[in-house]
């Protein structure tokens, strides 16, 4: 059934992905940061990033917006529900944003403003995994309100989630610094991402394993048949991606592991599909529920037909223009 | 109830502080944006260093402003569902679309073109470098476009219908809901207030350097073109601000009533209140000094006109008089001050002491900050105004709130004003600093050329230019 309401499930699911994987990667780097040796090294580390930040952060926009636009009602629900987790990751995003601009102009508490790059993107990616597991683990709604209670978010579940989007976000941050580093840093970072890689192949494993073992519906979904047939290509392709990524790392590849981690991450996701489909609030909210009217989803079709194409080109060019290894150039 | 009241309290207090935090930056940065880009064309046009080294300069600020104005704005795209969830679902269908268009059509155009901006001088050509410049001070303006929209329709909400299960839903017609009645006012007075914001900032920022140094061409550049804004801008301003107030008797009467501190009507012909000290408990203004049948005259064009006052309005449906009152004559005395700097400057430049009047320049820095105070003081006319509704005459702001305990609110509200403080306070001061060094020839730009070859993409670097790793790379230290 190809509704509107579909599309637009879709249409948000993709800018949650575009925004993991290109945030991802630059809060990888700040959860990084502290292992780089203090001046080149970081420096470019975050040279590497500060051109794109900002884009790559507004897709975090977009997913809120939209879903806020399309799904008034699960907006409305998952933020009072994870509403700490949303203060933090917020104020962790303040953080480590003036973090790019402060530590340029002010060389003399350039490490307070490097802790808080670190600092902020810590808590920014840890919380935006706890918010995934507080989801997952299904939110409470009476009356098109939210109506569990204070600490429902915090569970050993969700805290796993939290520690899998960390190491997972410094994987993407560390394949992307192979990419863009060279000398001692690459070689850094390629021991990081190593590290980062099995960390999050372990934790991914965890998750799921949790998932089918906590609750009966997720379970179901995963082990019987014939659900079984389509959601079996997921895990499979999943262990591939990740073998060959490691193999990628270990022989010293330049820009494919880092292509690999945005697969396993889209693989990741694909899963986290399956798993909610077609819930928007598990476990009680579809997505039908949630949905805003017609004539919304159709006003902002228009819009993102147009834009979305658009926004993708120039994207795409600004990160064209900065291809290349990073140089020590700055604008500062 | 009370702990209900409590929390609502607070979630009002936390949105009007990051939102007022909020809106400094984009004050600033709408104004500071078309400012780079003429700039920037200028000097391409004329090939005038002097442009340049000024483009250099300010383009410093604006990042750090433009850092500011992005983290805080997201913390406000995430504020209506966590302390305004009820709210959210009820007009989420009809001001979320226009909130993703905002998404959609400026935030992606100014970030994606700001990398460019900001670090690609040297990689791609001067043109294309003017083109992205364009493209953020555009972003820029859609972004206010839509927002002050969203904006507008709770304030003056047309074009929707109303759902069984209470929630707003989008009419016929998206036209009536984008350009409801109050926003094409709101929009110009808004961008308006933001260019002269900055026009005031980079003023007063000239007129300090000519202070100490009254040669200084770039200063004497900035002083000049600032002064030309104010003097030009500053009257349409307020032409602009009379016909939105004109337009806003029409929507939202009781807002006007309490602005004008009117809580008697007065059948013929209603007096100007310049000062005075509202009484909402005795429902009077307390030692008013008046001008009789003025405000008759200003608001409908006739002396002896009828003026309904706020006796005429249920108690439970008035906003608090004594905010609105106070913050509307802040705005239009720091409106009528602004008008009386353009007009120095004019006679300045007339006897031709625009540079070399020490006053004038005093007076300028003294006002360099009045755009951020002016702009905040209309906002709270404009949202306290509006109370108790937050769509106005449809959704009360007392039923809007999250289901939240308050403990949970002020944990947050305590969060933001220590972290807001601390980092936009911090961010200010770099601002402040860079300010004090006066521009030069050669900003930063050819600095940096004698300091080591100007690398492109691709290439691979050479040695470093920074060899000591804890200092300060070389650019830094211009202006020592
Ligand atoms: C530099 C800033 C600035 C200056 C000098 C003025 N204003 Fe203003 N005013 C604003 C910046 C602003 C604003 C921040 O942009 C507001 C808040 C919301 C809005 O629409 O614009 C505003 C709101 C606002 C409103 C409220 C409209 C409503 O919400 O319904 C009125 C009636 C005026 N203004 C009128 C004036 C007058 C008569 C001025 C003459 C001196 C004036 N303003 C100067
Ligand atoms: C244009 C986008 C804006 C939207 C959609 C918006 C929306 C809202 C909402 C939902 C509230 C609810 C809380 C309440 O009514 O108490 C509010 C209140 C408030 N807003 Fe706005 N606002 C906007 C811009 C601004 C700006 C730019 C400022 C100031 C710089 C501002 C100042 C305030 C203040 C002071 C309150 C508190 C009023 C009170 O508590 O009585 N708003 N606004
Ligand atoms: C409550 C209302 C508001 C919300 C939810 C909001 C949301 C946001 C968000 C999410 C950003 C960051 C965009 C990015 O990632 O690049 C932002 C920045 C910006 N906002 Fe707001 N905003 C509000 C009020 C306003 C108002 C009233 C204006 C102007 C009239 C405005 C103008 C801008 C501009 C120009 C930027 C670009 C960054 C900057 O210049 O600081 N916003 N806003």
């Amino acid at each position: 059934m190809m509704d509107l309401t579909v599309i637009w499930a879709f249409i948000i699911a993709f800018a949650v992905f575009a925004y993991v994987v290109m945030d991802g990667f630059d809060l990888g780097i700040g959860i990084l940061f502290p292992t780089f040796d203090v001046g080149r090294e970081r420096d470019r580390a975050m040279n590497s990033i500060a051109p794109v930040w900002d884009g790559n952060e507004t897709w975090l926009v977009l997913g809120g917006g939209g879903l806020f636009a399309a799904f008034p009602l699960a907006y409305a629900v998952i933020l009072p529900a994870t509403y700490p987790l949303i203060i933090a990751m917020l104020l962790g995003l303040v953080f480590r944003g003036v973090a790019f601009e402060y530590r340029w102009r002010d060389p003399g508490h350039r490490r307070l403003w490097d802790a808080a790059f670190t600092g902020g993107s810590l808590v920014a990616a840890m919380a935006q995994g706890m918010t995934l597991g507080a989801l997952l683990q299904g939110i409470e709604v009476v009356d098109r309100a939210y109506a569990g209670s204070w600490f429902d978010w915090l569970t050993p579940y969700t805290l796993l989630c939290g520690l899998g989007v960390v190491v997972g976000y410094a994987l993407l941050g560390s394949t992307w610094l192979i990419w863009k580093l060279d000398g001692p840093g690459q070689a850094h970072a390629r021991k990081l991402a190593l590290r980062s890689a099995l960390a999050t192949i372990v934790l991914m494993g965890a998750v799921s394993l949790y998932n089918v073992f906590l609750n009966a519906e997720y379970a179901e979904r995963w082990l019987t048949a014939p659900e079984i047939y389509f959601a079996a290509p997921v895990p499979i392709l999943t262990a591939i991606i990740a073998l060959s990524m490691i193999q990628a790392i270990r022989k010293a590849r330049n820009s494919k592991p880092f292509w690999l981690s945005i697969a396993l991450f889209f693989f990741g996701m694909a899963g986290l599909g399956v798993t909610m489909w077609p819930y928007v609030v598990p476990p009680g909210v579809t997505i039908w529920d949630a949905a805003a009217p017609e004539r919304s989803q159709i006003f902002m079709l228009i819009g993102v037909a147009i834009t979305l194409p658009l926004i993708i080109a120039y994207t795409a060019w600004a990160y064209w223009v900065f291809r290349g290894k990073v140089a020590d150039e700055g604008y500062h | 109830m009370f702990e209900q009241f409590d929390a609502l309290l607070l979630a009002r207090i936390q949105f009007a502080f990051t939102v007022s935090f909020h809106f400094f930056f984009p004050a600033f940065t709408i104004g500071l944006a078309s400012f780079l880009m003429v700039l920037e064309g200028l000097w391409l046009k004329t090939g005038k260093q002097l442009y340049l080294d000024l483009f250099k300069y300010w383009v410093k600020i604006f990042a750090i402003v433009f850092a500011m104005g992005v983290v805080s704005g997201i913390v406000m795209s995430y504020q209506f569902g966590t302390n305004w969830a009820v709210f959210s679902d009820v007009a989420g269908p009809v001001i979320g679309p226009l909130m993703a268009y905002e998404v959609l059509t400026a935030f992606f155009l100014e970030a994606g073109f700001l990398g460019v901006m900001l670090f690609g001088m040297n990689k791609v050509g001067k043109k294309l470098h003017f083109f992205a410049t364009c493209m953020v001070a555009l972003g820029t303006f859609v972004s206010a476009f839509w927002i002050l929209s969203v904006n507008s329709w709770m304030q003056t909400p047309t074009g929707f219908e109303m759902a069984a299960n209470g929630q707003i839903l989008p009419g016929e017609s998206w036209w009536d809901i984008v350009f409801n009645p109050s926003f094409p006012y709101r929009l110009v007075h808004t961008v308006m207030a933001a260019y002269l914001t900055t026009a005031f900032v980079v003023g007063g920022v000239g007129a300090w350097h000519l202070l100490k140094d009254r040669a200084n061409l770039h200063a004497r550049k900035m002083f000049s073109m600032a002064m030309w804004m104010a003097a030009i801008v500053t009257p349409l301003q307020i032409f602009a601000g009379d016909l939105h107030g004109l337009n806003t008797l029409e929507h939202q009467p009781q807002k006007v009533m309490a602005m004008e501190g009117h809580f008697d009507s007065h059948p013929d012909g209603a007096p100007l209140i310049l000062f005075g000290i509202p009484n909402s408990a005795e429902k009077r203004v307390d030692y008013a000094i008046e001008i009789p049948k003025a405000s008759s005259l200003i608001l409908k064009h006739d002396a002896d006109a009828p003026l309904a006052g706020l006796d005429t309005i249920p108690d439970d449906e008035e906003p608090p008089v004594g905010m609105v009152f106070w913050s509307f004559r802040i705005m239009v005395g720091l409106g009528f001050a602004m008008l009386g700097i353009g007009l120095w400057s004019l006679y300045a430049r007339w006897r031709k002491r625009l540079y070399d009047w020490p006053l004038l320049h005093k007076a300028a820095v003294v006002m360099g900050p009045s755009g951020f105070v002016a702009v905040l003081a209309g906002w709270i006319t404009t949202e306290v105004g509006r109370q108790p509704y937050v769509v106005y005459g449809l959704l009360r702001t007392a039923d809007a709130a999250s289901p939240l305990d308050a403990p949970a609110v002020a944990g947050s509200l305590l969060a933001f004003i220590v972290v807001y403080f601390a980092v936009f306070g911090i961010g200010i001061w770099y601002i402040l600093r860079l300010m004090s060094h006066a521009p030069h020839v050669g900003e930063l730009g050819a600095k940096r050329g004698d300091t080591g070859p100007i690398r492109t993409a691709g290439i691979t670097p050479g040695p470093t230019q920074n060899p000591s790793h804890d200092e300060p790379l070389p650019t830094e230290k211009e202006g020592e």
